[in-house]
């Protein structure tokens, strides 16, 4: 699949942003590490709301027919991108009262904030996960096809939100959220792992047999149709070859993971949380592309492909 | 109705006349116009509701060349539908069809990415997903012959390799031609159901190319005459 920045920027800052705005709430409900004081939550709040919009209006960017965009929401029955836009939409005035409450109101409207502020954390949660069903739902795409993607994207959401959140906290209040990051770490780095493993080990997929319905013999392709590429050659051909897929999985792990690990088993300075924060969400971007990169659709079985 | 086409491999030349057809009546039909970018340029590319590829089938001397028009399926379980955020896409309760409403589509490529069999292309002038109509703005004019109700391919094929008509009548002729030479789907691993079939080329006795014998005396005059006449 061609890899489009806009949907890999969109997806890495959505998935931050809520991810972040996720454990805001959780720390403010269940007071982790003796809770955030309602300064502490305002700045990395109103950071996540600026990640997730920018995120979204890069998607919209990304769309060949912006003014239509509204309609997104018309099939919310069927649809996980319809879903994701929903949730995504109303997440933005719960998670803006959420905040405004904590900044602003007195100690007597505890309960309604968080009231929206458990609305505003399920939405994100729904949110994050609806990104991953739009990729794991295609039957057309093995790689994508599978309940690890939606757990991927929830694992590295809240990964880079635990981080983006370490690096506004002064290095005296890190304490809990430090073993909570490494814990988010561990898990997303597991998940990642099982991915890569799985996507190369074989399997029972579409050949150009079954895609011709020509069983019983070897088929090649002798012709494409057309001298140039097509919308087709264009969205679905991109390869990258496994030499450069597997240099990137390094840097990725590198820099998202074994990095920010370094830095965060060594007693983390708050300059120090910034540059690790950078490096993995740089990481998560190697990740995106390579998501898109290594992705076959099916499609690539008429132009020639023997299996996806 | 269940509307779609047979498509029998076994006499497709693969001339391409069904997709300039396509291209011609579509251009200003419902979903027109089909955008061509750089048409005479170096890089020719446009959108096409039809395209035909050919494959090898076998190994030489055991192969055949197969031509292989494909355009939307009007798939039963069309995923292209359901994924479609705007709702855009829709499949008509009528006949089957699947269409794109070109005034909802907001251009994501979500559902193009959806559809097995390639149907969906961006047209990126108008910013919106074409795909094959069935010539929905033709089968039902009343306006043209009763004969003339067809799809544009399947009338302009010359070797008679497309059809149209009603799966969901067991007696119409797709129905009974896709019964009788085993007409299949293609990757129905994928659930999709589509409604185009598929006609596999007939059994053919290979055409001898070694061991052929003592050559009889038309094949010694055919020599002769070979050797004689200088070309
Ligand atoms: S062939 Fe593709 S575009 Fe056509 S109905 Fe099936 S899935 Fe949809
Ligand atoms: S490109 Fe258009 S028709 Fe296709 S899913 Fe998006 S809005 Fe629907
Ligand atoms: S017009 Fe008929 S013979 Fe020619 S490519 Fe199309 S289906 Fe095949």
């Amino acid at each position: 699949m061609h890899p489009a920045f806009s949907v890999i920027f969109f997806t890495v800052s959505s998935g931050a942003g809520l991810g972040l705005f996720a454990l805001l709430v959780l720390a403010d409900l269940f007071k982790l590490g003796g809770g955030l004081s309602s300064q502490a939550l305002l700045m990395p709040g109103i950071l996540a709301i600026f990640l997730v919009g920018g995120g979204f209006l890069s998607s919209v960017f990304h769309l060949a027919n912006p003014k239509n965009s509204w309609r997104a929401v018309m099939r919310f029955r069927t649809s996980w991108l319809s879903r994701e836009g929903v949730f995504g939409l109303l997440f933005f005035p719960f998670a803006s009262i959420y905040l405004g409450l904590a900044w602003l109101a007195p100690e007597s409207w505890l309960p309604v904030r968080y009231v929206f502020g458990i609305v505003a954390l399920l939405l994100s949660w729904a949110a994050i996960f609806s990104t991953g069903m739009i990729y794991a739902c295609l039957k057309t795409i093995r790689q994508w096809n599978t309940p690890l993607t939606p757990a991927n994207y929830l694992a590295l959401g809240h990964f880079s939100g635990v981080l983006l959140l370490l690096a506004f906290l002064p290095q005296e209040n890190q304490g809990l959220f430090v073993f909570l990051a490494i814990a988010l770490l561990a898990v997303a780095a597991f998940l990642k792992a099982i991915y890569y493993f799985w996507i190369v080990a074989p399997h029972i997929s579409s050949t150009i047999n079954t895609a011709t319905g020509f069983n019983r013999a070897k088929v090649k392709l002798l012709d494409q149709g057309h001298t140039h590429g097509t919308f087709l050659t264009q969205e679905f051909g991109f390869q990258v070859a496994r030499k450069y897929r597997l240099i990137l999985k390094a840097i990725f792990f590198l820099i998202a993971f074994v990095y920010p690990l370094m830095i965060l088993i060594g007693n983390p300075t708050q300059g120090g949380m910034v540059i690790a924060t950078i490096s993995a969400l740089l990481g998560l971007v190697v990740e995106r592309w390579l998501f898109f990169a290594e992705a076959r659709h099916v499609v690539n079985l008429y132009h020639g492909a023997q299996r996806c | 109705m269940r509307l779609g086409l047979v498509i029998d491999l076994d006499v497709c030349v693969g001339c391409h006349a069904c997709a300039i057809a396509c291209k011609q009546w579509n251009a200003s039909g419902m979903t027109g116009a089909l955008t061509d970018y750089e048409p005479y340029g170096a890089e020719p590319s446009g959108v096409w509701f039809n395209r035909i590829r050919s494959y090898e089938v076998g190994e030489y001397p055991v192969s055949k060349t197969i031509n292989f028009p494909m355009s939307c399926m009007h798939c039963e379980d069309a995923a292209c539908v359901t994924v479609c955020p705007t709702g855009a896409s829709y499949k008509r309760a009528e006949d089957g069809i699947v269409l794109v409403d070109q005034d909802k589509c907001m251009g994501c490529n979500f559902c193009s990415w959806a559809c097995p069999y390639g149907a969906r292309e961006l047209d990126r002038a108008t910013g919106t997903m074409k795909k094959c109509t069935l010539c929905a703005d033709r089968i039902y004019d009343q306006n043209l012959a009763v004969e003339d109700r067809q799809p544009a391919c399947v009338l302009t094929c010359p070797a008679h390799a497309r059809m149209f008509g009603d799966f969901d009548d067991p007696e119409s002729a797709v129905s009974r031609t896709v019964r009788e030479r085993s007409g299949y789907q293609l990757m129905p691993e994928l659930g999709y159901n589509p409604t185009n079939h598929y006609l596999p080329p007939r059994k053919a006795k290979p055409i001898p190319i070694e061991n052929l014998g003592k050559p009889g005396f038309k094949e010694k005059l055919k020599t002769f005459v070979n050797k004689v006449v200088k070309r």
